[in-house]
């Protein structure tokens, strides 16, 4: 069977967050009808709880570049870059470098100060070409018109590792898991894919024997779930944050998603930009207005630019309704009839 | 193009099926409110207000950059457009700090407009920019921070446009701020950067952050002084656009409403720099004449100005801007003719003068211009005579725009008037100056003309079109005959297109360039919008202007060279008025 039938087969799916099929991206990026071709393998691991990318880049490097090689070789490309973040390149470039010998792959160091839109699809484009980073304009898709207008197979880590172990017949239908927050065994761990969260938490010894909540598949981005909401598997980039509900007061979590993301914004479409702006604003009001608040996040998930803006309401808006809407008004340190303004704002969330 | 047929909000329509679905909208008289979006430049869909529905797609669609496919069914008005278009309305209304008392876009406002039309408050969001700068490049064109809406039009316009790349963004989110690239900082290719004043950042601005430096006030305060004789002229391609200003249709010629608008604000004299235009053309002709005339000595060092070639046109002050910062080592192969408003605004001050008995020091000269590189011109030092400007004020075609507006004159109503005599008159040559290519054709009749008194042979072409270097491509080449020699010339047709020419001087003899796509009538003093398609309607109302008048070469002028006569008697006095000199910028 060539390498084709085998992602199909192993139904293998994107590892960045989005779960995208391999074998369809593969496929359009083969059948585009232009000779220049480019492979990127996104090393930037941008999101924050998410630490997945950079164990397999220090424990099975060679499977990464494997996988790569594969790639190069079913789509015919010139060329492949391996978009590694700076810390990672201090510590693991040089054995890619090792390993990639002779074969036509790069690395490319993710520009200071490009920040988390830096790890976006397009954006990395951009990056690699000298161009602002910040997130292209779609379609054209990066699978016909990518680096330098050429169709371009933009994979995470994760998943050239999962091809390479496709490729040897080794893939075991396996995925790896950052687990971080209030627990005393976090790290990463390889599990298989259909594993629940409480699976995962009991197995790694993690799980809570306090009030808690979770956060899944990324620390900024990530759908925040409640205790009876665990029997889900992990979605987006694989990750579990643990939070003590004890310890987050909900003021204190609604600021450090909205301060992440006010500084991440890349600042190109409207409701980014301005309306993350005005989202803190409230945040800071003496009398926050609630149902604007909820207007805002609406108003990201529908007109955003790019699947990073569309993401700002995920955390908030699963945060407000699994979790915050559920808890004794006594212990939320907001003002009295705060919660249940939030709760009517967040009916159809 | 394949014809599809799709829905808006239960409409069908046919359409081909490249266009966008914001595109096909407009064309069929369904309003989608748009911001970032211009026809010169390839969709960016930042702004977020052309969101509109799709039957069978889950999220919302910028219709800016979304293809119209066949079967589909658009709604441009559901609750949820609506309530997303209208809070991305209201969060970019407090990013721009209005200041419509003194606004000359304020009439036009989009912004204005879509409050009223979805009515909608302007101020549910504090302002947010207030601390922000205001730009000023020259004394010409000006980038407001504080009314910034961060469409990046203008950053299309200086680079994509015109490959000047003055303009970039400094920092990111709703830090972000357009700025001038560091004061001459070096750019990419090792090269200094500086602005060119061409104004295409103001005319593809849509909230009028990027505008003129206005002057407007000052010549209202021109106007209310006794002591001064006010003084309108008015440029060849002003008659072409003005009118849509005033839903006049494109293309339409309105010279006589723009005389009598005129006289309505208070001027007491009106004059046609068309009539400049011609002298412009004698006094170039006959340069380029000397040009192609004279031996140059490849062994002397010494360069001299009259001989090198190839030969530059110079009445557009952006390139000569750009000649002088980027490429000072052609100094000398720009003609050394003064601009049409230069050279009127002089004879204005001289040969009117003397002829109305006035003291020029008691004459104020506005010219209205298509052009905000023109404020820059009308106050180069080099220009003065005697002591005196030959230009004292430069309005664009929006200041005029805006002062009828402002007056309350219905400008579509007023009647026809007519220029002040004896700079009225005006060839068909001089008329086709606001277009790409219009100088080189001018210069072309005239030269010939010229050529023929001068060359013994018998054999003489004397052309009236030359249709080679007219129309919209980029760059426009032919050889033509003057002087018994094959002339080759090309026409630049914006700044943007300049490097392949400058790469092969050595393939012409005489170029004209034009900074602003489509030259004057695509200037950056120009009603909002200018687009492929206003430019193509304005030039050929310019080419229509050419081709119904009896006199089309400039030497036929007869008062022009009434003025020309009297100026060669007035000795160094007419090298004043016809001549100007460069300087090298950086």
């Amino acid at each position: 069977m060539n390498i084709f039938n085998k992602i199909k087969k192993a139904k293998l799916v994107g590892r960045g967050g989005a779960c995208f099929s391999v074998a369809v991206k593969w496929e359009m990026v083969k059948k585009a009808a232009v000779d220049k071709k480019y492979v990127v393998c996104n090393s930037a691991e941008g999101e924050p709880g998410v630490k997945k990318d950079g164990y397999i880049l220090e424990h099975f490097p060679e499977r990464v570049v494997d996988g790569m090689k594969i790639a190069i070789d079913f789509l015919g490309a010139e060329k492949a870059y391996i978009y590694i973040n700076k810390d990672y390149y201090k510590k693991y470039g040089k054995k890619l470098i090792s390993l990639i010998g002779g074969a036509p792959i790069e690395l490319f160091v993710k520009p200071i100060d490009s920040g988390y839109i830096g790890g976006e699809e397009s954006s990395i484009l951009n990056a690699i070409e000298g161009k602002k980073v910040e997130p292209r304009l779609r379609p054209p898709f990066p699978t016909t018109n990518g680096l330098f207008g050429c169709p371009t197979l933009v994979n995470n880590v994760e998943t050239f590792h999962n091809v390479s172990l496709v490729a040897s017949d080794e893939y075991e239908n396996r995925r790896f898991y950052t687990i971080s927050g209030d627990c005393l065994h976090d790290g990463v761990y390889s599990f298989p894919d259909s594993w629940t969260i409480q699976k995962i938490l009991k197995e790694t010894r993690n799980y809570p024997n306090f009030p808690f909540f979770v956060q899944i598949g990324g620390d900024a981005s990530g759908e925040v779930l409640a205790v009876s909401q665990l029997k889900s598997q992990v979605s987006g980039a694989g990750s579990i944050a643990v939070y003590s509900i004890i310890k987050h007061k909900p003021t204190d979590l609604i600021k450090k998603w909205l301060d992440f993301f006010i500084n991440e914004s890349c600042g190109q479409c409207v409701p980014c930009r301005e309306g993350v702006y005005r989202l803190v604003e409230i945040t800071r009001s003496a009398d926050p207005d609630w149902q604007l608040f909820g207007d805002l996040l609406d108003n990201l998930s529908e007109t955003a630019f790019c699947g990073l803006g569309c993401a700002v309401p995920v955390p908030l808006k699963s945060y407000i309704k699994n979790v915050l809407a559920k808890m004794p008004e006594n212990s939320i340190n907001l003002p009295n009839g705060s919660k249940k303004i939030i709760c009517e704002c967040f009916k159809s969330a | 193009m394949k014809k599809i047929k799709i829905k808006i909000n239960n409409q069908e329509i046919e359409c081909s099926a490249d266009k966008n679905i914001y595109k096909v909208a407009k064309e069929n008289g369904i309003f989608i409110p748009g911001l970032c979006g211009h026809p010169d430049f390839p969709a960016k869909a930042n702004c977020r207000i052309c969101v509109v529905e799709i039957k069978g797609r889950k999220d919302l669609t910028t219709s800016c950059s979304t293809k119209a496919e066949d079967g589909m069914e658009i709604i441009t008005d559901s609750e949820r457009v609506k309530k997303a278009r209208n809070l991305n309305i209201e969060l970019i209304f407090a990013e721009h700090i209005e200041k419509c008392p003194t606004c000359v876009w304020r009439v036009n406002c989009a912004l204005l407009n879509f409050a009223d039309r979805y009515k909608i408050e302007i101020t549910r969001f504090p302002d947010r920019k207030g601390s922000r700068k205001i730009y000023k490049f020259g004394n010409s064109v000006e980038i407001d921070g504080t009314q910034c809406i961060d469409c990046r039009n203008c950053i299309d316009a200086c680079s994509l446009l015109q490959k000047i790349n003055y303009l970039e963004l400094k920092g990111k989110g709703h830090d972000q701020e357009v700025v001038p690239v560091k004061s001459h900082r070096l750019g990419g290719a090792g090269k200094k950067i500086d602005c060119i004043y061409c104004g295409q950042c103001a005319v593809h601005c849509p909230v009028g952050s990027a505008q003129e430096q206005t002057h407007w006030e000052m010549v209202e305060n021109a106007l209310n002084n006794k002591n001064k004789i006010v003084v309108a002229q008015f440029a060849p391609s002003i008659r072409v656009s003005i009118g849509e200003e005033f839903n006049i249709p494109y293309g339409k010629t309105v010279t006589g409403q723009v005389i009598s608008g005129l006289r309505k604000l208070g001027f007491k004299h009106v004059f046609d720099v068309n009539f400049a235009a011609d002298i412009t053309t004698m006094v170039e002709a006959q340069e380029l004449l000397e040009r192609l005339l004279s031996e140059k000595n490849p062994k002397s060092e010494i360069r001299n100005p009259k001989s090198e070639m190839p030969m530059f046109t110079s009445c557009c002050p952006a390139w000569v801007k750009y000649v002088e910062f980027y490429h000072p080592e052609l100094i000398p192969n720009l003609t050394t003719s003064r601009s049409p408003q230069i050279h009127l605004g002089g004879i204005i001050k001289t040969f009117w003068a003397e002829k109305m008995n006035i003291n020029p020091k008691n004459i104020v000269v506005v010219s209205v211009m298509p052009c905000t590189a023109k404020k820059f011109e009308s106050s180069r030092k080099e220009m003065k005579i005697k002591g005196v400007w030959p230009v004292d004020y430069v309005i664009t075609t929006r200041e005029f725009a805006w002062m009828l507006k402002k007056n309350n004159i219905d400008f579509a109503k007023l009647k026809s008037g007519k220029p002040d005599n004896p700079l009225g008159e005006y060839s068909g040559a001089a008329a086709i100056y606001g277009g790409s290519g219009g100088v080189m054709e001018s210069a072309l009749r005239t030269a010939q003309f010229l050529a023929c008194g001068k060359s013994k042979s018998k054999l003489c072409e004397v052309r009236l079109d030359f249709k080679d270097v007219r129309g919209m491509a980029g760059i426009k080449e032919t050889i033509v005959n003057v002087a018994g020699k094959n002339v080759r010339v090309a026409v630049v047709n914006g700044i943007g297109n300049i490097d392949p020419i400058l790469r092969h001087l050595d393939k012409y003899d005489y170029i004209e360039v034009m900074a602003c796509p489509g030259g004057c009538i695509g200037g950056g003093g120009q009603p909002i919008p200018t687009t492929p398609e206003t430019r193509k309607k304005r030039i050929e109302a310019l080419y229509r202007i050419d081709k119904n008048k009896k006199i089309r070469k400039a030497h036929e002028n007869k008062c022009a060279a009434e003025a020309l006569g009297w100026l060669k008697k007035q000795g160094k006095l007419e090298c004043q008025v016809l001549h100007t000199k460069y300087k090298k910028r950086s």
